[in-house]
């Protein structure tokens, strides 16, 4: 899923994940209040492209280089593409179990995993939270 | 079915952890017993510094990794007696967990003779980094 060649690092703005994450926070958001399946599938495809194709190819970084980008001024901070994309590819996860919830009727399940979603999304939207940092360390030592 | 009790909870916890974790990120936590396993060259790939070594964990999908070393090797270079040395975690998983290393970027302060004084995690700041490496004699 993530491409992890140690000398080939994709630089991405750094600016895009965040403002991405900001989008991703209100989505979900909406989602939780409204528990509705349309919106977490729609945020799913949109995890799904980052997780896959890269967090500069979402609808969301789009909407970024389109409308925001141009009106930053100073010179764009650049970053890894692979902690972003970490971070969709757990994004995509969550979202996966919340649409089952869902489509199984058990709310129970949507509301936990759309939360755990919206908990990441804000934390990296407000206060610049690195999931990979913090998360992909402890899973491979729990596998590895 | 529309409920705001969810949302709420959600949003309370994640600012109440997100200011938790911007106070903690950086900050250098004195190791309370000094009796932790000995590191070498060896094990760190680098000489040790005749009074400290700042060890760096990284991992590949961290992005305040990259801001730490280059922090790191820049302050370095204008302290003699302070090395810096950089691990990536992943492939070195037995050292990650016999010094129990959770979180990435981890930077050990360690002593002339090689054994831990403290850690920071996250990313720490200029002043962070002068004031530990200051206290270790």
């Amino acid at each position: 899923m993530i491409k992890t060649e140690k000398n080939k690092v994709n630089l991405i703005d750094a600016r895009g994940p965040r403002f991405s994450a900001v989008i991703t926070t209100l989505v979900l958001a909406a989602a939780l209040v409204t528990q509705s399946a349309v919106l977490i599938a729609i945020q799913l495809v949109v995890f799904a492209i980052g997780a896959f194709a890269g967090p500069a190819k979402t609808p969301y970084a789009f909407l970024f280089k389109k409308f925001v980008k141009p009106r930053l001024k100073g010179d764009a901070p650049t970053e890894d593409a692979r902690p972003p994309q970490f971070a969709q590819s757990v994004g995509l996860i969550f979202t996966v179990v919340a649409l089952a919830g869902s489509l199984l009727s058990i709310p129970a399940l949507f509301i936990v995993a759309v939360g755990f979603a919206l908990f990441a999304a804000f934390l990296n939207a407000a206060f610049n939270f690195c999931l990979g940092c913090e998360i992909y360390l402890l899973a491979l030592r729990a596998v590895k | 079915m529309n409920s705001l009790t969810p949302l709420l909870v959600v949003l309370a916890l994640a600012i109440a952890f997100g200011v938790w974790y911007t106070r903690s990120r950086g900050e250098f936590r004195k190791k309370k017993t000094v009796n932790g396993p000995k590191l070498d060259a060896s094990i760190i790939g680098v000489e040790l510094g005749s009074r400290v070594t700042m060890v760096q964990f990284s991992s590949a999908f961290c992005s305040p990794c990259r801001a730490t070393k280059a922090l790191l090797e820049d302050m370095v270079k204008t302290m003699p007696d302070v090395r810096y040395a950089h691990i990536d975690a992943e492939s070195h998983l037995e050292l990650v967990r016999k010094i129990d290393i959770r979180s990435t970027p981890t930077t050990l302060f360690l002593n002339g003779e090689g054994v831990e004084v403290g850690r920071a995690m996250g990313t720490p700041k200029r002043s962070q980094v002068l004031a530990a490496v200051n206290a270790i004699r």
